[in-house]
């Protein structure tokens, strides 16, 4: 038990905690725009996949990791588009649609990894880049500062999605087509457009987060390769209430725990193996039930939207 | 007139079609038989008399239901490219296969397992230990049909079940014999284990590796961390980076997660020892040795079992002595031959039953 609480372990929790909050900084930030207009996409999940897919197999073909990342942006927003013609166009009930959008991404990930590759195959991805003088601090440096280029892109987004929220005309009118789209209406703001407009920014991010994943962290596609990551990035989406600092905070936490897990495995501390996984689960559902009173949830949120009505 | 000779002609060529289509086929006739006409007749029917009745050999039919895809590089591959062995073998008209990828659903398991055994397959293997209680609820509705799971050696026989085989392998010894040769190959004495969970093979594997560490003399320590899912590749990836972190500098690992982990030996230049499946393919420069399933001795005495008109109670137990397990080096990496004749010295003592490692 002792061992647990050293500087290398708390140095190795810290990087890894804030390597693998990438993907889910991604996803959660393109679903805070998403829900912020009112759209729920539960279809995150499938997105990510589908950009995992891309991104690996356009990677991988191209020998491009680029091309890989560009691709899985696209089809991530090629989903995204979908979910809002489904839920914007068609009104389609938003939970339902976002969980058959999971269910096509799972089994058209899986059906192209089948078809398409000869087995699970590795690639070299994005490499680490160690910011100068700032990665030479000592301790601080190296898990801070010597991440790849994905890794400080989801942190990037943190301020850069607040600004674009809180700081913008567009921003303000996210906010206000998820408040009160008939009001938002009436003061000539197209609804239809802002939904659509963060829905498939939010696809491009789920799928940029997948390929994160495949081209970034891991480097090798597998079928299922997110394994709930997508519906996590969602909870964290309520966690963070609703705003990019909250979703950091989200973000960084679970993964922090997630990582902390596997320490007290290693060193051997007396906790079943179970119970240690279950260990950020718990956290998130504990962390939920007590925010639940103080957030604020767009009050149009899930709420379909029809000209006229009130 | 022209039309009635127009009638009468077609009438005539109708008439002759039709003798000419119930004549006997005259194919057989040989151009220069003596008195063709007679021995036409003859011969034709000396053929159709003489003709023993075809032997029907009955196709057999197999359907295989995996947790995961039949490219795993894992547990369900290693079943998979077995079968597909044995078909070959046995040839496309003997030997039918069908199979269900990715069934890590249960409820869909159970469809696709009911589904085939009212196909009318003779074998329908559920390839995955946590098909146990579908397979015990479905095999007595069809008692001719035979079913596999595994691993397992619980065939439902004590249930009253007959129709039920179960496999299972000791994975243990080989873990023993690569958990010594990792710690030989070790410089930091840090072998760090990557796996799914503490179950089944897997369970006894990182026993067997635990074993041969400690055994080994050579002050190494081998930790393991489960990562509570098979399918989970992220998790096995930053097991695989803890570890590595921690100052490992061999891992082993296995499960279709274990890729994950093998992408992060690989990139950070760690050997890997794997269990189930020989995927060194995967990486060349890193996997040392693999553990894999060789299920097509099983497969071929299932078919001869039910053949004979058994089908189930029977246990198959893969082992290193009988070639259902099988420790495989990877050429690509050499190895000192001190490690290798040490590896060998102890598959000899694990064939002799010299090994003993205790699973409780």
């Amino acid at each position: 038990m002792g061992d647990l609480f050293t500087l290398p372990v708390l140095l190795g929790i810290i990087y890894y905690g804030i390597r693998f909050a990438t993907p889910y900084l991604f996803a959660a930030i393109g679903e805070t725009f998403a829900q912020r207009s009112g759209v729920l996409n539960l279809g995150v999940e499938g997105m990510m996949l589908m950009g995992a897919y891309t991104g690996f197999y356009v990677a991988a073909t191209s020998g491009n990791l680029w091309a890989g990342l560009l691709a899985a942006a696209i089809v991530g927003g090629l989903m995204g588009l979908l979910m809002a013609v489904i839920s914007v166009t068609f009104q389609a009930t938003q939970g339902i649609s976002g969980i058959g959008l999971h269910i096509l991404g799972l089994g058209l990930s899986t059906l192209l990894f089948t078809t398409t590759m000869t087995g699970v195959a590795t690639i070299i991805g994005f490499p680490s880049i160690r910011i100068p003088l700032l990665g030479d601090i000592p301790y601080i440096g190296d898990i801070l500062f010597n991440h790849n280029v994905l890794v400080y892109t989801a942190f990037l987004l943190v301020p850069i999605s607040n600004w674009i929220l809180y700081k913008t005309t567009f921003g303000l009118q996210v906010r206000a087509v998820g408040q009160s789209p008939q009001a938002a209406d009436t003061l000539g703001v197209s609804v239809k457009k802002i939904r659509y407009i963060t829905v498939t920014l939010g696809g491009v991010l789920a799928g940029i987060a997948g390929a994160s994943l495949s081209i970034a962290l891991i480097n090798v596609f597998q079928e299922n390769l997110t394994n709930g990551m997508g519906f996590i990035a969602v909870a964290l989406v309520y966690f963070g209430a609703w705003r990019p600092y909250g979703v950091l905070l989200g973000s960084l936490l679970f993964s922090f725990v997630n990582a902390f897990q596997q320490w007290v495995q290693l060193k051997g501390v007396a906790i079943p193996a179970d119970v240690a996984v279950m260990m950020p689960y718990i956290l998130t559902i504990v962390v939920l039930a007590f925010s639940a009173r103080r957030s604020t949830k767009p009050a149009a949120l899930t709420k379909k939207f029809e000209r006229g009505e009130a | 007139m022209k039309r009635m000779l127009f009638q009468l002609s077609l009438v005539l060529v109708l008439v002759s079609l039709v003798i000419g289509g119930c004549a006997p086929a005259a194919t057989a006739v040989p151009e220069a038989a003596p008195a063709a006409e007679k021995t036409v007749i003859v011969e034709v029917e000396k053929v159709i008399t003489a003709t023993p009745a075809p032997v029907e050999e009955k196709l057999f039919r197999i359907a295989l239901v995996l947790p995961s895809t039949t490219k795993d590089s894992a547990f369900s591959q290693a079943m998979f490219e077995a079968l597909m062995k044995v078909q070959e073998e046995m040839g496309k008209d003997k030997l039918e296969v069908a199979y269900s990828e990715s069934m890590f659903k249960l409820p869909d398991a159970a469809a696709a397992i009911r589904d085939y055994a009212t196909q009318g397959y003779n074998l329908v293997i559920g390839h995955g230990s946590q098909y146990g209680s579908t397979i015990a609820e479905i095999a007595p509705d069809f008692p001719t049909t035979a079913f596999a799971w595994g691993t397992t050696v619980n065939t439902f026989q004590s249930e009253g079940i007959n129709n039920v085989f179960a496999y299972t392998g000791t994975s243990e010894f080989g873990g023993y014999v690569m958990g010594v040769v990792s710690a030989m190959l070790s410089k930091s004495k840090k072998i760090g284990i990557c796996g799914p969970i503490e179950t089944g093979d897997n369970r006894n594997y990182v026993k067997g590796v635990l074993q041969g560490v400690n055994e080994s003399n050579l002050g190494a320590t081998a930790t393991a961390i489960w990562t509570g899912s098979y399918s989970d590749v992220t998790a096995m990836a930053t097991c695989a980076q803890t570890h590595i972190q921690d100052g490992a500098d061999v891992l082993h690992g296995m499960s279709q997660a274990a890729t994950g982990a093998i992408a992060a030996a690989k990139e950070n230049n760690i050997y890997w020892f794997n269990h189930q499946y020989d995927n060194s393919s995967l990486a060349p420069k890193v996997i040392v040795a693999s553990q894999a399933y060789d299920f097509v001795p099983t497969l071929k005495d299932m078919i001869a079992t039910i053949n004979a008109g058994v089908y189930g109670g029977k246990v198959y137990t893969l082992t290193l002595q009988n070639g259902g397990l099988e420790i495989r080096y990877n050429k690509d990496i050499e190895i000192p031959a001190d490690v290798m004749a040490a590896s060998d010295a102890l598959l000899e003592k694990v064939k002799k039953g010299e090994i003993k490692i205790p699973l409780d």
